[in-house]
Order: C-alpha cells, then structure tokens, then sequence
C-alpha cells in the first residue's frame, strides 16, 4: 500500500463517517543529531519516524486522529476516529467553520539540496565538532558546546478536494557556544547564533559556516565579557545585529501577524495578538524602513516549501510595507473567518499533529545601509547581537530581550565590550524609531519555535539585517 | 505483544548483531494521547494519538549511539538496531559511559485509573461544556486532556521494568473583553476534573480583573497562587536542581547551604501522581528532597551525570538528558507544616482548597491565599506568570510578565486591578533566607505543556518582587 493510497483511505474513511472535509498527510521523517562538549562527543541520535494523521472537519471543529500505522485499517480506523472526534465537538458548538477556495494541487515539491546531510560520514561531522569545541577550551573557556542537527521529511497530502501531493524536504544546520564562568555569573558566546543557523539545505549550510574558525573568537570573547562594564541603563540609540533582529521580527511581527491568534483561538496558551483585523491595511506598524515579507518561496530558507500542510502552494505576499500593516499568515479556515481571499501559512511539526498556522520566512527586505554606515551615523549607543533570552507578552507587544554581547558606540565608533545588554519596548513603538536598517541581509532559522496545545515546535525562517533604532530603553536588571 | 516483550526483542537483537560485549537498554512505550481544545466559547480543535516509540541506547567497543522511532514491526526493529549499532561504531570514544543500571526491583506505579486512560470525545467535551457554561457568559478558551502511557525496559545486565500511568488535565481561561482569569488543574482521574468548578473560578477571577489601573514599575511585597509559583519551581528544576548544569558549575546550587528560607522545602515526587516508576536508564524512581527546611540537599542525577559528581542516580534520566541533564518535572512546594497536603490535592473541585468564607472577593477565590493577603500591608496578588526566560543561569536571573490578573492588596484587602507587569527576578533570591513571608496551607497540583510533568504548590507570599516595567513599557 503506498503513502498516497493510505492517506486515501483515511479521508475517505472521514468522510464515510460524516465530515463534509477531510485531508490527510504521510510523513516520514529521519532526524540525527550530534552534540559535543569540550572537545568529545557527548550525543548521538538517530530517530525514524513513520505515520498518518488525519484531519475532519464536522460542523464548527476539527477532529484529528494520528497512528503510527500505514496499513489500509489503520488507515481507516484513523479517518473514523478523526471525524467521530469532530462530532463529540457539537456538545460546545460555535459558528460552521467554512475553508476558503484553492486549486486542487497534484505536485511534486523537494527542497534544494546539494550535499545530503544524512549521507556525510559521521566521522566528518563528529570531527567538525570536536575540532571546534577543543579549540573553544584551548582558548580559555570553561565549556563549549557544538551541535548540528539533520531532519530529512517526506510527505504525502491528499484531501477530498482531490489534492494529491508529496513534497521532500531536508533541513539541516549547527553552532557552537563558549561559556566562561565567573564570581556568580556566566557569560556565553555563540557562532553563528546559539544552537546554530538552518535552513532547507543540505550539509553545505553547515560547512559554509565554517565553525571552527570562529571558535578561538568567541571563546576569548565569553572570557572577555565576565569583566566587561555592564550595559548601561537608560535611553540610548540601539544598533541590532540580524541575529538578534530576526528575533525580534519572529517574536513582535512575526506571532503577532498569526490570524489563529488574532481571532482568538490561542488565547489560553500562546495568547492573542495587538492587532485588530479592522485596522489591515492602514495600522501604522513601523517607519517607512519596515518592510516584511511572508516568503516561504525563499531557496535555502528554514521556512520555505512548495506547498503548506493543506495544500496550498507557496506565495509571497506582504505583511507589512513601508511600516503600514497589510498582511497575515493565514490557513484556509482562519483566512474564511477573517474575510480574507489567501492562505498558505499551515503547517504541522509531524504525522502526529493537527495543522496550524504557523510562520513561514517573515522578514525585512533589505534597507539602504551598512553596519558601518549606521555605527558611523551614530553619536551615542549600544550595538547589541545573539540572542540570550527573549520574553514577550501574550499579545506580542511588551517585550524584552537579552543578547550575549554589546559594544559602546561613540562618536560613530565601536568602543568597549559590554556585558548582560538587555533591552525592552513596545512592539509599534520599537519598529517606528528604526531609522536606519542594512542591506547585509541573511535568512536566519530558528528550529524550536513553540506553539498550540498539544505543543508543536515549528522551523521558521527570518531575513535580517543590522538596523537603528531610537531612544530604546536599555540595561534591565534585576 | 507486549511492551516488554518489544524492549526484550531489541536488547536481544543488539546482543545478536552487536555481540556479547555490546550493551544495550531500550524503552518502549505505548501512548493515546488526547486534548479537546477550545476558544471563543466553542470545540475548535480536537485531536488523539495513538502512538508507539521504541528508544535504544548502546555502548559498543567504548562507544555510545542511541536511536529511537516508531516501527516496530521486526523490519522496523532490525533497522533501529543496525543503525544505532553503525552510529556507535562510526562515532568517538565515550570515556564517560556510566555502565548500564543494574537490576533493582520497581516501586509500585501510582494508582491506575482505566476511565482516565480510555476516555473518550465525550468526556472531554462534557467537561469543556460545563466549564464554559459555568463562565456566565464571558469568553472562554482552554483544553481538556487526558493521556495514558504503558511502558517497559529492558537492558543487557537482564533488569526490566513495565508501568503504566494515566492523567487528566484541564486549563483555561474566561476573559471579559479587558481581563483574563485563569483555573487549571492536573490529576490522576478525569473524574476529578470538575469543569463546572474551574469555569466559575476563572470566571470570578476574570470579572474581579476588570478595568485594571497601571502601576508604577518598583519592589512589591507579592503573594503568588499556585499557578505562579509553578512557574518558579519550573525555572528552579530546569536550571538548578539538574545534575549536569551542578556538575558544570551553571547551578545556584550547594548542598548543605541555607540557600533557602526556612519555610521552603521542595521535593520532586514522580510517584505521588501520574509517573512511570523507573526512568530512561530504568533507574527505580522515588521522592528525592532538593531542599529541607530551607537548605539546600542535592540535585538529581542520571547514570552519567552521578558518576561525574560521585553520586548515585536519582532516577531522573530522561532522552535528550545528555544535552540538557537531568531534571526533576514533578517539583512540589511542601505546604505549611501541619497542613495535609496530599488530601487537598486529591479533593475534587477548583483548584485550590475551597472557598468558606463568605466574604472573598473574586480576585480571591480561597481561604488559603485570603490567609496570605491578611498580613500584606501594601503588595500584589499575582495569578500567574508568563514567558519567564533566564538573563544568568547562574544567578537565576529571569525576565518575564504577569498575566491573568493581577490586584492591589492594602491592609491585607485586594483593593483595585493592576494592570500586567514585567518583572527582572533572581528567583532563588526571592526565595532566600528571611524572604518568605508565608506559606499555603494547601497544595494545588498543576499541569505542564506535557503529561507526565507537573507541579505542586500552595500559594507563596514573598518580601519583595521586582517589577521593571508596567504594560506600556
């Protein structure tokens, strides 16, 4: 029985037992990671994950069913679970959930890869990390830590609208940490960013980082920082790398632009949203710089794929242009709720889970600048990049985050290391004093963004660049 | 067959191909997984899993792999094995493999409760019904859960071990359109979950929220409900008592130190409710006290991270435990001494002990925390915490925000609603020597993100909080 032939089965087995729709996806997903520590490997782990989930719709809810099992009862079995769950909904019953109209998609989608990560030698890559973590020791550093991390997923989506369509997508990428420890406290240092940089690409993302190379730099870094000054505390003009400004984009554009959350249905856990549906298209999100993009057709990207998890195929679309709020990330049934003709942003974390929506590459296009240019073009300020900690209300407007390192900026130069740089603002405020912003865009991707209940972690993609931004509040400390 | 008959299966076959001297421990569980959630007053989403996983770890010729996944047909199992033997023997030496558990008899599971594990839509979604129903009309979201596993091990040296564990969760909110309030709850049976109860309560905390005033940002004296202070046990185990961040130095942690004020004791107890009874090394688990009286005992270990510190496991091996160490996810608060904690926990109803005086306000909805606010002078009530993120693990510094309501309390009385805050906290100093103003007399036993993990605590109330920001900014 084939992977199309079971997810068949399954939505006609929906549809026998009383959903008006159903879809369902096959996915097999092969995951490795290894993770080394001062020099030694410390895991290694090979997961193979077979199986089928099921989705039906019945009056205003979605059941789900999920089995470990492609057999053609199984199947079946999950298909009537799926819509027998459905019905049990009708005892709290709200509004028939219609699904926006898409074509009927039957294709075939595979991610660019040039390297198959899974392929490489494990030799070879235990080798990267150990070189790299050693060299982190050998410099002064009381633990450094390396990682990569490898998921090759294939899938199969059918649905009684007649999709029909397998996709393979292979995402892989890694870093490296320096931790120094000094009278109580820790400093950290990462490269590229902590846990590392991903993408939907092969082992060449990996090896292009070129991880051992960068670790004498942060392991004299993460020393260095234990008797840095601390970030002042006050009102400053504040420099952000892309690191950290992607981020930023992810936890105060990115969240707040899910139209889940904007009508309410994550309110308990994840939380709602700012924004009100009645102000898209002339709500003032930022400066004329800001300009974000909803691009899960970006090569390379950790968002990106040819179709979402109900079929419907990769666009790019604007959320916000020129600072004016114009777009959302939206799935067929959420996009019909909020009188919006597009969907596109669905996705499940595996067979196991109910599809959602979820980000896909958001991110700034490019700005007029340099990182040199605005250090230059500022008088008095903190650069701050790598993330450290993050912290966001449930409506993504108060936020406050730490970095691992920032620099003094003075009279346009970069000055002393500062240690514990914090920062925190509100949403619309924050993205209305950016000023300056770069063109050195980079796609970052963040693998571990968590949502919905049951948990699901998402990969998500965000291109950034250094940019300005005006009179932050800077130096939060216990 | 059975689950143990599936680990055996894989021990076998890695002694099989890999040789006598290969080591071997595998885990496999079974899984129907449930959660009926909902939002806008209404089942949006409904979904169940039944799952299967088979996880193994090797040691071969000084090397270590470990594999997992869910075929488990013997073609599954053939592969798993291969692959993991291939990955061991490809991978660097592991000078500090801590050897396999020995055989040690398990400790009975906690009582099993068959309608928990085999509920089905309907329970879930009764509950769901009269949790909103009892809202009043106000707006409400959350889920309804239920999860039961049945898991076996078995290693190399011939130790086994089999349980299984049931558990029912629910949580949710109801809103008025400017404030949340909040009532959730985690227990060994569904019967225990009484939606009707936790809908009223949420509601109450929802309406007393209402038209919240901002405060300025400073030091408050707080008293935190469970909920909140399950945020700082979280925080406390992930960072602090984890056998690998002790070993390297990133933990606040001393054994035989005062760290704590003397009200404080905190022990994890994976057997009080709704957890397997050996761990990932089928280490026999049991209740391990952190701290005593305010001193600080110990951490938990695993296998690898005992023998670094020359300990003994404490049975908290875990996978991924390598990466992340050690952590205990079943952290209680002991309540106040002479209180009988175990039996509030197990009473049916809202969460928290019951309200009987007639006089409490909706913003407080127990005798327990109303005992707590009569000695406040001037403080906050603080309902829940959330996106709690570390600036130092060492220190334990955390950032992160109030929600689902927050109030005034003067002279003992909640006078007004606050409007949310951020906070920047070392959570081991607010809870230092001197620091703890009062303890609960009633433990609650609260849900995490994923079953099997929870956390139990009466409402706390503290010297000072410190809040570094108001809601705008």
């Amino acid at each position: 029985m084939s992977e199309f032939d079971a997810a068949s089965a399954a939505v006609q087995a929906a549809l026998d037992a009383g959903a008006r729709y159903a879809d369902a996806r096959v996915m097999h997903r092969r995951y490795e990671s290894m993770s080394a520590r001062n020099g030694d490997i410390e895991e290694l782990a090979q997961d193979e994950s077979v199986g089928l989930g099921v989705r039906a719709l019945v009056g205003s809810s979605w059941g789900f069913h999920a089995v470990p099992d492609l057999s053609d009862a199984a199947a079946r079995d999950a298909g009537r679970r799926a819509a027998r769950t459905a019905a049990a909904s009708a005892r709290v019953p709200g509004p028939p959930i219609e699904l926006v109209p898409g074509p009927a998609a039957v294709a075939s989608w595979a991610s660019p890869c040039t390297v198959d990560p899974l392929g490489v030698a494990l030799s070879t890559k235990g080798d990267l990390l150990v070189e790299a973590t050693k060299t982190i020791v050998d410099h002064g550093a009381d633990h450094a830590e390396g990682l990569y991390q490898i998921w090759d997923t294939a899938k199969w989506f059918v649905s009684s609208e007649g999709h029909r369509i397998d996709q393979r997508i292979r995402e892989c990428g890694g870093g490296i940490s320096a931790t120094s420890i000094g009278d109580g406290e820790t400093q950290r240092r990462s490269y590229p960013s902590y846990r590392g940089q991903y993408g939907t690409t092969g082992w060449e993302l990996v090896e292009s980082l070129d991880l051992a190379a960068h670790a004498a730099e942060i392991a004299d870094e993460s020393r260095a920082l234990l008797t840095a000054p601390l970030c002042p505390a006050g009102e400053t003009d504040l420099i952000l790398g892309g690191e950290q400004l992607a981020l930023q984009i992810h936890e105060s554009v990115g969240h707040a632009i899910e139209l889940d959350r904007i009508l309410g249905w994550e309110a308990a856990f994840a939380g709602t949203s700012w924004l009100d549906l009645a102000q898209l298209g002339s709500l003032r999100y930022g400066s004329d710089l800001m300009t974000i993009t909803i691009d899960p057709t970006l090569p390379g990207a950790l968002g990106s794929f040819g179709f979402d998890d109900e079929g419907s195929p990769a666009v790019k679309r604007d959320a916000v242009r020129e600072g004016r709020w114009v777009g959302v990330l939206a799935g067929r049934d959420s996009a019909s709720v909020a009188g919006l003709d597009y969907a596109g942003s669905v996705r499940a974390d595996g067979w196991a889970r109910l599809p959602m929506v979820r980000m896909t590459n958001v991110g700034l296009e490019p700005g007029p600048h340099t990182l040199e240019e605005i250090i230059a073009a500022t008088d008095d300020g903190v650069l701050m990049d790598l993330n450290r900690s993050w912290s966001i209300d449930d409506k993504r407007l108060n936020f406050q985050f730490g970095c691992e390192v920032g620099w003094e900026i003075k009279k346009g130069r970069r000055g002393r290391l500062l240690r514990n740089p914090t920062y925190t603002g509100i949403g619309p405020h924050f993205w209305r004093s950016m000023d300056m912003l770069s063109a050195e865009t980079v796609a970052w991707g963040t693998p571990n963004c968590g949502k919905g209940q049951p948990g699901q972690v998402g990969h998500t993609g965000h291109p950034a660049a250094p940019a300005r931004f005006r009179n932050v509040r800077v130096g939060v400390r216990a | 067959m059975t689950e143990l008959d599936l680990a055996g299966q894989v021990v076998e076959l890695v002694r099989r191909l890999g040789g006598p001297g290969a080591q071997a421990e595998a885990t496999v569980v079974r899984s129907d997984l449930a959660l009926t959630r909902f939002a806008n007053s209404f089942i949006h989403q409904n979904v169940g899993e039944s799952g299967v996983s088979v996880r193994l770890r090797l040691h071969v010729d000084g090397r270590t792999a470990a594999g997992g996944g869910s075929l488990i047909t013997q073609d599954g199992l053939r592969a798993l094995v291969d692959r993991t033997l291939a990955a061991a023997r490809l991978g660097p030496p592991d000078p500090a493999w801590p050897g396999l558990a020995p055989s040690a008899p398990t400790p009975s599971a906690p009582a099993f409760d068959e309608a928990t594990a085999y509920a089905d839509p309907d329970d879930r979604a009764e509950r769901v019904r009269a949790f909103v129903a009892a809202a009043g009309g106000l707006t409400t979201a959350g889920y309804c859960r239920t999860a039961h596993r049945s898991a076996a091990f078995a290693n190399s040296t011939g130790h086994s071990a089999s349980g299984r564990t049931a558990e029912a969760a629910m949580d949710g909110i109801a809103r008025t359109g400017g404030s949340d309030g909040v009532a959730r709850r985690c227990a060994d049976r569904i019967g225990d979950l009484d939606g009707a109860a936790l809908g009223a309560r949420a509601a109450a905390k929802a309406r007393a929220a209402a038209d919240p005033v901002e405060l300025p940002p400073g030091r408050y004296e707080v008293v935190l409900e469970p909920a909140a202070v399950a945020d700082v046990l979280e925080n406390l185990a992930f960072y602090g008592f984890n056998g690998k961040r002790y070993a390297e130095r990133q933990s606040f942690a001393e054994p035989g130190v005062a760290q704590f004020d003397p009200a404080v004791t905190l022990v994890d107890d994976p057997l009080r409710g709704s957890g397997l009874p050996f761990d990932a090394e089928g280490t026999p688990r049991a209740a391990v006290t952190l701290v005593q009286a305010g001193t600080t005992r110990g951490v938990v270990h695993d296998r690898r991270t005992a023998t670094e510190v020359g300990a003994t496991s404490t049975g908290h091996a875990a996978p991924g435990a390598t990466t992340w160490g050690p952590i205990p996810h079943n952290l209680c608060l002991a309540a106040e001494p002479g209180a009988d904690a175990r039996a509030s926990v197990d009473t049916p109803g809202a969460a928290g002990a019951p309200a009987t005086a007639g006089d409490l306000s909706g913003a407080v909805a127990d005798v327990d925390t109303a005992a707590l606010l009569a000695g406040v002078r001037r403080g906050l009530l603080v309902s829940d915490l959330w996106y709690t993120r570390v600036l130092d693990p060492k220190t334990l510094v955390i950032t992160g925000l109030t929600r689902n309501g927050v109030w005034l309390v003067e002279d003992g009385v909640v006078t007004r609603s606050v409007r949310d805050l951020r906070f920047t906290e070392s959570y081991p100093r607010v809870l230092g020597p001197g620091a703890v103003l009062g303890v609960g007399r009633h433990a609650v036993r609260l849900p995490d993100r994923v079953d099997g993990v929870w956390w139990e605590a009466p409402p706390l109330r503290l010297a000072s909080w410190n809040f570094t920001g108001g809601a705008s900014g």
